[in-house]
């Protein structure tokens, strides 16, 4: 076996992958059940050892603005949060977004709303997809399916961040979040220095180094037409990362008769599904959106080819159905299943949905 | 004598710092506003600190404040103009960070920020116009309004029954363990002028001593929202401003030896 194979939990791959990946800061206020973020970043003292900050926040409002604020020095920086914490968040992303900075945020769903259930959960999918904040904005929002992931999309959430000046978020489940699984963590990166930090991110906020031209980063902007233009521009980079960053897993999908649709901890338990379909002679094939946003529309309409039926399946009462539904145009019978509260389904059940609501429908 | 044989360097009493822009302030005539933008400009440019400081403008009157001070700038969210500094100070050690706030931002809305980072001794400065008043949105009552001062939200004058009382925020982060220097100044006299420069550089050079967090509070007149003329203004300050925010330093560190 390699050697570099650990056994870690979700969240805890979250803390060393930031750390392997270089990153400058971490900022965040404990919540189950993504608390052992910070447990473990604190655990490891990395300020020790690459130097990167860790601090334990009065609240998530104040954990956001804290990331804004690295993010619009061009530092690496991230957050994690659960979902309560996520919606204190929602002012602060819609300033990330309006100020096009780099940042990586996590949110290891629970289940609500309200206080709700500290059980996983898969209902923020609008939140994170739609835009919980105010103003017309979009975030990358990569939904990892295990640990490996968990720990992988660290830095390609980063690094599409920084490609884009725009927000990353992480969107796992308490589920992700909680079990333990094998990964191999990336090689240790060494920080940026200031200097290439500032290379990098000629726009950052850092003193005037040099007595250059002054950096300012805000989201105001009061003359219409100007921040009409601001507008169009972050457009025009929502409608390039839709070009270039769709990305999704297929399963099966070539010549199925039934397509599950699912993302993260639903796809783990669909694949189950499948094979207890196999057995009974049912051909289904997975699509796994990694990206929620952008979404992978152009991949679902094509595996949907020829299907008799999509189920959805997913941890809430029905949010990524209704981009499955755009993406193959009501042509194909597109169903929901569903559990919530924290209440997390057997692949049986799955699979008794589908029959229900496909076959014998 | 003609005027060039005056205007010689070695004759020059006073000039705009460098560090101030050509722009057009937005301030009224008469706003504290204005005068401390050039306090804070002067003493960064004395220091030498161009190069490394990075202010925090707030939401208020001020959000504009990256406009007039020729350094690099962030515009926090209405009142978290500290979290966003205590990163800035943690991730950049080396540079000169201070937030510059409202009675409002600071105060209302910002509380909690405001405390927390004091608590924890973040080193940086902070400097708080006291108001009395929400100026930006057009005169509502903050928390720091006096009993009985009239403003669009109590326009019959604050009443402890229905609005509580003003908030003296300045003793209370005074008693925190993170603060290092906590003082109450004004500039509506050269006098004070003079002394609120001076605690504004104090301020600036403990957060580069790594001392912990500095709090200068300015207190300051909005005359727009009080409805009262440049002067008028000043004189109402001193006859009842100072009384419930009395002038001077609540802490200093330093001088306790
Ligand atoms: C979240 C949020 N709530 C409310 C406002 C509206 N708002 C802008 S400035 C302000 C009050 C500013 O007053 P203060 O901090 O005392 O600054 P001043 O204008 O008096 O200098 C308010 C309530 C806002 N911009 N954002
Ligand atoms: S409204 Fe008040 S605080 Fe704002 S610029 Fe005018 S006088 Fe100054
Ligand atoms: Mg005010």
């Amino acid at each position: 076996m390699n050697d570099k194979v650990t056994l870690m939990k979700g969240n805890e791959a979250l803390a060393m992958a930031a750390i392997r990946y270089g990153a400058d800061g971490y900022f965040g206020y404990p919540i189950t059940p993504q608390s052992e973020v910070l447990e473990k970043l604190e655990e490891e003292m990395p300020w020790e050892t690459t130097g990167m900050v860790v601090l334990q926040a009065e609240s998530e409002v104040a954990a956001i603005n804290m990331v804004y604020a690295g993010a619009s020095c061009g530092k690496a920086v991230m957050t994690s949060t659960s979902s309560p914490g996520f919606s204190l968040m929602q002012e602060g992303m819609s300033y990330m977004a309006a100020s096009e900075v780099p940042a990586l945020v996590i949110n290891v769903m629970r289940g609500g709303p309200g206080l709700g259930t500290i059980h996983p959960s898969q209902a923020d999918y609008f939140q994170a997809c739609k835009g919980g904040g105010h103003g017309d904005y979009r975030m990358i929002v990569l939904a990892p399916a295990s640990v490996q992931e968990m720990a992988d999309f660290v830095g390609l959430g980063w690094d599409l961040a920084f490609k884009y000046r725009c927000v990353s978020m992480i969107l796992a489940d308490g589920l992700i979040g909680q079990m333990m699984e094998k990964v191999v963590l990336p090689e240790q990166r060494p920080r940026r220095t200031q200097e290439e930090v500032e290379k990098q991110c000629p726009w950052a906020v850092t003193g005037r180094t040099g007595m250059r031209p002054k950096n300012i980063i805000t989201s105001l902007e009061l003359d219409d037409d100007i921040m009409e233009a601001n507008n169009l521009r972050f457009q025009a980079t929502y409608r390039l990362i839709e070009a270039n960053e769709v990305r999704c897993e297929t399963v099966d999908t070539d010549g199925c008769d039934y397509l599950i649709v699912a993302f993260g901890s639903m796809a783990r338990i669909a694949m189950k599904t499948m094979e207890l379909a196999a057995q009974e002679g049912i051909k289904i094939g997975l699509l796994r959106p990694i990206t929620l946003w952008p979404f992978p529309s152009k991949e679902v309409a094509q595996a949907a080819a020829g299907v008799k039926g999509i189920l959805v399946p997913e941890l809430s009462a029905g949010q990524m159905i209704e981009d499955v539904k755009l993406a193959v145009d009501c042509k194909v019978p597109v169903k929901h299943f569903g559990r919530m509260g924290g209440n997390v389904p057997t692949p049986e059940e799955v699979l008794e949905a589908l029959k229900k609501e496909l076959i014998n429908a | 004598m003609n005027n060039n044989d005056i205007i010689r360097p070695e004759n020059l009493v006073y000039k705009k710092p460098s560090l101030l822009n050509d722009a057009h302030m937005h301030y009224c005539p008469g706003c504290s506003h204005g005068v401390v933008h050039k306090l804070v400009a002067e003493v960064i440019e004395e220091m030498g600190m161009a190069e490394k400081a990075i202010g925090v403008s707030p939401v208020g009157c001020a959000v504009f404040a990256y406009n007039y001070i020729d350094i690099d700038w962030l515009e926090a969210a209405h009142g978290r103009a500290t979290a966003m500094a205590t990163a800035t100070k943690r991730l950049m050690p080396d540079k000169l960070v201070f937030t510059y706030q409202g009675d409002g931002d600071f105060a209302a809305i910002g509380t909690c920020e405001s405390i927390h980072s004091c608590n924890r001794g973040e080193n940086i400065a902070i400097i708080f116009i006291n108001n009395a008043i929400y100026g930006m949105t057009g005169g509502q009552m903050a928390p720091t309004t006096l009993l009985g001062q009239k403003t669009a939200t109590c326009p019959y004058g604050r009443r402890p029954d229905l609005n509580g009382y003003p908030l003296s925020i300045t003793p209370l982060l005074a008693q925190l363990d993170g603060t290092c220097y906590v003082t109450r100044q004004s500039v509506h006299k050269p006098a004070s002028v003079r002394k609120a420069k001076a605690a504004i550089r104090k301020a600036f050079e403990n957060s580069m001593q790594g001392k912990g967090t500095s709090v200068v509070e300015i207190v300051s007149t909005c005359n727009t929202g009080w409805k009262l003329s440049p002067e008028k203004a000043n004189q109402w300050m001193e006859e009842n401003m100072f009384a419930k925010y009395p002038l001077g330093d609540l802490k200093d560190v330093e001088s306790k030896g």
